[in-house]
């Protein structure tokens, strides 16, 4: 009797395609880089802002093109995807205890998404309008 | 009596005539109430005397049974042939490498629950005649859930980063180790924080969550990393404040 396992190596690109909720990871993972290159365009625009107002002005033209406003609406479906993953996993990352008795998931979500909801009304509220 | 005949999909390997694994069909009677089991029982009772595979308490308790039931990591006593479609592919867990037919080499898990010291660690020994150490219910509560494990290793089947990395040391060994850390009765944190708080630990992990999506216990390992690495990211810091605080 001779031992010889036999390994199946998992697929090294493709992986994540085998499973939805390996998909949903990936979307969840991709959702940064669109974030990141939104904040890297909103960094270059305050570039922009501080050469004066004709390249500001140049700068605002350019983001209202075709292009511009495709990746704001990708940018803002990811984001809006990254937050919603984010805020369901809380609860497992932070459970909290308070008096013995734990804090029901649901409520600690809906903590973050009430925090998310006065931190847009203040932004808001400075610089809105 | 049969109520539905279903067809088993079943991964064959066998080291001393095979190269490579290999599907084989088995057609079988199956009762209402029957779970893959029961039809993988059927099979080596009556088709396939060659068959081999893991199982023992029928119940979900042990933790043998582990395999992919159509491609997604199962206890094949706890899947109900009802709930699945005419035909069952049925495979041995992923990211394991097959020692026969449905069954894997378990061996790097082992190694890896040995290595972050799944027991308590107490401050001092205490003899049996001295008596139990006492717990109240709140400080059971923090970790029970934790306690459910039965290593039946679903969750490194489901673990994308387990499958391209397997030096991870991975979401059961690692929840047993939380579970440990946060026993009041266990000083064993920092015995076990070379292991666990380092990069094939906890900082593999990138929180797919599979993990506790499969889990049969619900265990939830996924949380338990996490949880991890707030508190090791906590010591980290709390190094730089307050190092005459370290051990």
């Amino acid at each position: 009797m001779s031992r010889r396992p036999y390994l199946r190596e998992q697929s090294k690109s493709g992986w994540w395609l085998s499973q939805p909720r390996y998909v949903r990871y990936m979307m969840r993972e991709v959702s940064a880089a669109f974030i990141g290159i939104y904040a890297l365009i909103l960094i270059i625009g305050v570039h922009r802002l501080s050469q004066g107002e004709i390249a500001y002005a140049s700068f605002m033209a350019s983001t209202k093109g075709p292009a511009g406003l495709l990746f704001a609406a990708a940018a803002m479906l990811f984001a809006v995807y990254h937050t919603l993953t984010w805020f369901q996993v809380t609860p497992k990352a932070m459970p909290l205890t308070l008096s013995g008795k734990r804090v029901p998931g649901g409520v600690i979500v809906a903590a973050h998404w009430l925090g998310f909801a006065v931190a847009s009304a203040a932004v808001w509220l400075l610089v809105g309008s | 009596m049969s109520d539905r005949t279903i067809e088993l999909e079943i991964l064959r390997y066998d080291p001393e005539q095979d190269d490579a694994p290999h599907f084989q069909t088995y057609t079988v009677p199956c009762q209402e109430d029957w779970v893959v089991l029961d039809a993988i029982n059927f099979v080596k009772e009556n088709l396939d005397r060659t068959l081999s595979y893991r199982w023992s308490c029928h119940m979900a308790v042990c933790g043998s049974c582990g395999m992919a039931l159509n491609g997604e990591p199962a206890l094949a006593c706890h899947a109900f042939v009802r709930d699945y479609p005419e035909r069952i592919r049925i495979e041995p867990l992923q990211n394991f490498p097959i020692e026969r037919d449905l069954v894997v080499v378990m061996d790097d898990f082992m190694e890896k629950l040995a290595a972050v010291r799944p027991y308590v660690i107490a401050a001092e020994e205490k003899d049996v005649e001295d008596g139990e150490h006492l717990q109240t219910p709140a400080e059971l509560a923090r970790y029970k859930q934790y306690t459910a494990c039965i290593n039946c290793l679903l969750c490194y089947s489901a673990c994308p980063q387990y499958g391209l990395n397997d030096s991870f040391i991975g979401p059961a060994a690692l929840a047993l180790a939380h579970r440990y850390n946060l026993d009041s009765r266990d000083v064993g944190r920092s015995a076990r924080e070379d292991v666990v708080a380092s990069n094939p630990g906890i900082w593999e992990c990138s929180f797919v969550g599979a993990c506790s999506e499969v889990c049969p216990k619900s265990v939830d390992p996924a949380a338990a990393i996490q949880q991890t690495k707030i508190a090791s990211s906590g010591d980290y810091f709390m190094k730089f404040l307050m190092p005459w605080k370290r051990k």
